[in-house]
């Protein structure tokens, strides 16, 4: 058997799709973070709970109503949009005349009651959701062997966050929501309900976040702190990014799983550790992140 | 005598009869939180930098003297010494790493740091990882006050408690607490007028770790025990909502805050179980959507307006 590094090609390969894996969750949350941030000023501490809420909302379908994993691939992210879009016009509107650590806080404020609301509901104990059959099974490379749900996932959440940058780069709708970013009175001076864009935004950024975990859902043990582990791994993430670029989300969620993989294979004890050693490390060098703006 | 010097007179008399009525062993953590909320005021409240990661310096003086205390058998009063240094010392490498990001991604930055220490704290060996560290002795205070004792236990967190509350009330006070609050004020004009406010934030990153330290030493002392909840992040998340409830930037606001959680938490944890959560977050969520300036704040504005209306009455 082929050993690179003293480890076997089989084991680090496996270990590279593991991180694949993990960093397009990471590069799905940090994006949405960052359009969020760019429109509304507020980093939204509940974006981990809304990955958790979609993973719980996916089981939830299953187990009562035995809707499957399709129907909560379109369901789930549609309802925690909605989840979102009434969070946003009942609790966020009020904060955005204030300082932003007032988001953080308020946000912060919202992941207790969700997270808690899960915990009634669900329990703490760990469940199980099943990889859906039409995506079970192995794919047989000739020098290792897939499992055919991750490279889905993979390949599902880089086209989630292609079309969302198709839309803000290219099209007329991601035009005025740039615009809005740099400056929404004028842009609400020109005729563009900006108070509606901004309600969007936050419903579209929500549901990524829930549709990321129910991607994530056959992956793990569902447990509702699933939520809060992710959040704080994104925000090293979008330190080292930088909440600028979307690409930049992107590259650096990807680059950072595959970091994480990496560590894991040759010093598992840095595997948790690797992406916030990373973010000093930038910090110190690039104190804007690697993508970032002033 | 005016009424503030009676306000303080009369709470350390409180103080001072307090354990006669109540288990002395709850008011002791009521105190250790009360003074870890002032000590992140100190951040928060008067220099107005979110910290998101404030439990790595109340777990780790915990874990120092913890360590020293039941390894190399040091006296009390070096362990919590060496708590309060061990928690300055991470917060002047923590403040000078967060320093360089401002506004939210300061939090961010915290939070991801405290993180770091709670992933270390987890692997090595001599933390206990998640059993803890168990045993520590609570040893004789300057080798002749048997600390095993409830009440003289208490007696050296009143007065730790009390003489740490002076000390932040002096900073605060001080031409060093000025500029803290100008930089919250008005940063781009604390620079202009030549005060170098990254020194001066680092500087008030330590100070508030220290007494952290004060506070994480002190309840590791109390309840001879020392384990990872101390440095989790949701600790972090609870002495920022303990300010924020009971008032930001004020001396009283963090003790009345702390007093409510812990408090909150003790009578409602085996009533209402995993609600707990959900209630504590309502209240948060409300206390900042409507009365921003929390308790203390609305209550002495309330005071200072009807002041005002009897003034203009008479």
């Amino acid at each position: 058997m082929t050993e690179i590094f003293g480890v076997p090609a089989q084991v680090l390969y496996g270990q590279l799709l593991l991180g694949l894996v993990n960093g397009s969750f990471y590069a799905l949350l940090s994006l949405g973070l960052s359009v969020i941030f760019g429109l509304l000023n507020i980093v939204n501490f509940a974006h981990g709970t809304m990955y958790m809420l979609g993973a719980f909302l996916a089981y939830a379908l299953l187990m009562p109503l035995g809707l499957g994993y399709w129907w909560a691939f379109i369901l789930v992210p549609l309802v925690a949009g909605g989840i979102g879009i009434i969070i946003e016009r009942t609790i966020l509107h009020r904060i955005y005349g204030l300082d932003n650590i007032y988001g953080l806080l308020v946000t912060f404020g919202l992941t207790m009651v969700i997270e808690g609301l899960v915990r009634v509901y669900f329990g703490v104990s760990g469940l199980r959701y099943p990889v859906p059959a039409s995506l079970s099974g192995m794919l047989d490379l000739g020098f290792m062997r897939l499992p055919v749900y991750r490279v889905w996932v993979i390949v599902a959440a880089l086209g989630l966050c292609l079309v969302t940058w198709l839309v803000i780069e290219r099209t007329r709708l991601g035009a005025t929501l740039r615009a809005g970013t740099e400056n929404p009175k004028l842009v609400q001076a020109f005729g563009v309900n900006v108070p509606l864009l901004v309600t969007l935004v936050f419903g579209w950024g929500v549901g990524l976040a829930a549709l990321a975990g129910v991607l994530a859902a056959p992956l793990m043990q569902l447990t509702p702190q699933i939520g809060h582990s992710i959040i704080i791994t994104v925000f090293g993430v979008v330190v080292i990014g930088g909440m600028g670029s979307i690409l930049g989300s992107i590259l650096s969620g990807l680059t950072l799983g595959v970091l994480e993989g990496v560590a894991k294979v040759y010093y598992p004890e840095a595997s948790s550790t690797v992406i916030f050693v990373v973010m000093i490390l930038v910090l110190l060098v690039r104190p804007h992140g690697l993508f970032g703006k002033q | 005598m005016n009424s503030r010097t009676l306000l303080i007179l009369a709470g350390v008399a409180i103080l001072a009869v307090a354990p006669v009525f109540v288990y002395p062993m709850l008011i002791v953590k009521l105190l250790c939180f009360a003074l870890f909320a002032s000590a992140f005021n100190l951040m928060l409240g008067y220099t107005g930098l979110l910290s998101f990661g404030h439990a790595m310096f109340f777990g780790i003086a915990g874990y120092v003297l913890g360590l020293g205390m039941k390894h190399l058998g040091w006296p009390p009063e070096v362990g919590l010494l060496a708590g309060m240094a061990g928690a300055a010392l991470l917060g002047l490498i923590a403040g000078a790493i967060a320093i360089r990001r401002e506004g939210i991604y300061f939090a961010m930055i915290t939070l991801a740091i405290s993180q770091l220490i709670y992933f270390i704290a987890m692997q090595v060996e001599w933390t206990g990882r998640d059993d803890g560290l168990h045993g520590i002795p609570r040893g004789h205070l300057f080798g002749i006050i048997d600390l095993s004792n409830d009440f003289a236990l208490y007696g050296l967190v009143a007065v730790c408690f009390v003489l740490a509350l002076a000390g932040i009330r002096r900073i605060v006070t001080s031409p060093f607490g000025q500029v803290l609050t100008a930089i919250r004020e008005n940063e781009p004009r604390a620079i202009s007028l030549g005060y170098d406010v990254e020194r001066y934030k680092v500087m008030a990153f330590v100070l508030s770790a220290a007494l952290s330290g004060l506070a994480g030493g002190l309840k590791a002392l109390a309840l001879s025990y020392e384990s990872l909840n101390d440095l989790h992040w949701s600790l972090s998340g609870e002495v920022v909502m303990m300010c924020i409830l009971g008032g930001l930037g004020t001396l009283s606001g963090p003790v009345v805050g702390a007093f409510f959680v812990i408090v909150l938490q003790n009578f409602l944890a085996d009533k209402v179980g995993e609600w707990l959560s959900v209630i504590i977050g309502l209240v948060f969520l409300f206390c900042i959507l409507a009365m921003r300036k929390g308790f203390v704040g609305e209550f002495t504005d309330r005071l200072s307006s009807l002041r005002k209306k009897q003034r203009a009455a008479s």
